[in-house]
């Protein structure tokens, strides 16, 4: 078993694929849990899907689709935050934009015929294509985007849970709600490098919300969401690499068992539910 | 006299509509004020307009002396609604933690300190007993505890609490309110009170801000609590008789006695 892993680990692009999928993981656990409690998820699956506009697009201008990616979930990470509390928690707003995106993308999909090949693995993920450069980017985006939470995490906290009482002591909800959702689209993109942009809800949003159904704290649900990340990257990509079945599919399957079990446990366990 | 609320021909607009208009009231320090009024009367709007949440279009409002949301003093706000993502194990002692000092920078960190400030807070509220277990899966009154508990945190000179009786049986509205009184006198904090229903606060408020209309009449307890006002408060006839140094309130129409209270 330990040899297999050995084997496995020589080559170069499962110890990449592990290590930007570790990066993705952890930046997704933490901004996650947050979307859990601001109760934004809509606006995170929307931020990744947007994310094919841009892929398409940076594909049409001869950018890679990585930036292109990132600069358009940035865009509409920082509009949704503009445009209010209301509004970016509003599902009509959110479907209206997002559909509105990917119509475009499909244009430039039609017009740009080569990306054709590219759009599967922009959609599943392909995290065994990981490129060095790929993973520095990763890496920097990640380090940058949890700084940021280290500077502002408490007041977000804060500003999630009581939103009247933060405002009262001069918290600008709407600076903390623009400058969170740019993190959120950084996340976003860094986890559909792994698992591709339809799924990216399974490594942002599924971790911390299994973690948050039973953790009563914060940092004990921020502890177990990144473990839950971790440990269903790396076990998804090495069963990938044993079975030659597709890392997302192994992520995915995981998150979904972790979730069986975690809702079990509440349930009948902890009782949880009433 | 230390005028803690001083409020001068205050006006307020929202979305096009007047809500406010002409109000004026000085409030000093440690006054208990019961705030009635019927439902849309403005009273909720009062209250975060002077939390800063809310823009004023015309008069004055100061709070400790400064416009609103300029005061260093802590504001203790208890909310209508209390709000917490449903469907997660977050605990009572983690919503209020998060609020303690929570307009800092940096990572929400709880020192063993700032854990003994949360946990006082949540007895003085008497929220002790169910503090770890899940917020969301509180009952309503439990829920007010928690919420009183987030309100008390950081000692606030003055607590602003919107409606905290709503939705609890007598027993409980009676006993909120006897925490209430008690956490008052033992801080000596000054207590803005939303409720619809004047019997649990009879005898322990001081004076009343009767609200209607868009206005709004500061007055003592004796002035307010008539069969007039209460009448046209409660849309129905209502008497009040004072009898052996107790307040009946008594539902004419159904000639049936509410509830009585001391005086
Ligand atoms: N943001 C707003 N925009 C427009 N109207 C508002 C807004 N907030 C409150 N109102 C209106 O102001 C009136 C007073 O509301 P409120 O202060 O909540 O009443 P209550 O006395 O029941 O607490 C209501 O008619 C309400 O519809
Ligand atoms: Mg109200």
């Amino acid at each position: 078993m330990l040899d297999k892993v050995n084997d496995i680990l020589a080559y170069d692009f499962v110890r990449n694929a592990l290590l930007a999928g570790s990066i993705a993981a952890i930046l997704g656990a933490v901004v996650g849990y947050f979307v859990i409690i601001r109760n934004v998820g809509f606006a995170a699956h929307a931020l990744a899907h947007i994310g094919f506009t841009g892929a398409t697009g940076a594909a049409l201008l001869g950018l890679s689709s990585l930036q292109g990616m990132l600069v358009i979930s940035c865009v509409a990470g920082t509009m949704m935050g503009i445009s209010g509390n209301k509004l970016h928690r509003s599902e009509l707003a959110i479907g209206m934009v997002l559909s509105f995106a990917l119509g475009i993308g499909t244009l430039f999909l039609a017009l740009y015929k080569g990306f054709v090949g590219q759009a599967s693995s922009i959609l599943f993920g392909n995290i065994f294509g990981v490129s060095q450069s790929q993973i520095v980017a990763t890496m920097v985006l990640a380090i940058l985007s949890l700084a940021a939470l280290a500077i502002f995490s408490r007041r977000l906290l804060f500003a999630s849970l009581q939103p009247d009482l933060a405002e009262s002591r001069g918290i600008s909800l709407t600076a903390l709600s623009t400058a969170f959702m740019v993190i959120l689209a950084i996340a976003v993109t860094l986890a559909s490098q792994v698992v591709g942009i339809l799924l990216v809800f399974t490594l942002v949003i599924g971790p911390a919300g299994i973690a948050a159904r039973f953790c009563r704290g914060f940092w004990g649900s921020i502890f177990f969401s990144i473990l839950i990340g971790l440990g269903s990257v790396w076990v998804g990509i090495l069963l990938a690499c044993v079975s030659n079945w597709p890392p997302s599919f192994w992520i995915t399957a995981m998150i979904f068992v972790l979730y069986l079990f975690g809702e079990t446990l509440s349930r009948y366990v902890l009782r949880l539910e009433r | 006299m230390n005028s803690i609320l001083s409020i001068r021909d205050l006006g307020i607009r929202l979305g096009g509509r007047q809500i406010l208009h002409g109000v004026s009231a000085e409030i000093q320090e440690g006054e208990f004020i019961g705030i009635f009024g019927p439902n849309g009367a403005g009273k909720t709007t009062l209250l975060r307009a002077l939390l800063g949440l809310c823009p004023i279009s015309c008069g004055e409002l100061l709070v400790f002396g400064k416009p609103p949301g300029k005061t260093k003093h802590a504001l203790g706000y208890m909310p209508q609604h209390p709000g917490c993502p449903d469907g997660t194990g977050l605990s009572a002692r983690s919503l209020v933690s998060a609020v303690l000092r929570g307009e800092r920078w940096g990572i929400p960190w709880i020192s063993s300190s700032a854990s003994g400030e949360v946990s006082r807070a949540l007895e003085l509220s008497g929220a002790s007993s169910y503090a770890d277990r899940p917020f969301s899966l509180l009952s309503g009154g439990e829920k007010r505890r928690v919420m009183l508990a987030q309100s008390l945190i950081e000692k606030p000179r003055l607590l602003v609490l919107d409606e905290p009786l709503a939705g609890l049986d007598p027993k409980n509205q009676m006993l909120l309110v006897e925490r209430i009184a008690q956490i008052r006198k033992e801080t000596g904090a000054t207590v803005l009170f939303i409720s619809h229903d004047v019997n649990p606060l009879l005898g322990v408020m001081d004076r009343v801000l009767y609200m209607a209309g868009g206005g709004a009449s500061l007055g003592a307890v004796d002035e307010v609590i008539t069969g007039p006002v209460l009448s046209a408060l409660y849309g129905m006839e209502v008497d009040v008789i004072r009898a052996a140094n107790r307040v009946f309130i008594v539902n004419s129409e159904s000639n049936v006695t509410e509830t009585a209270c001391h005086a």
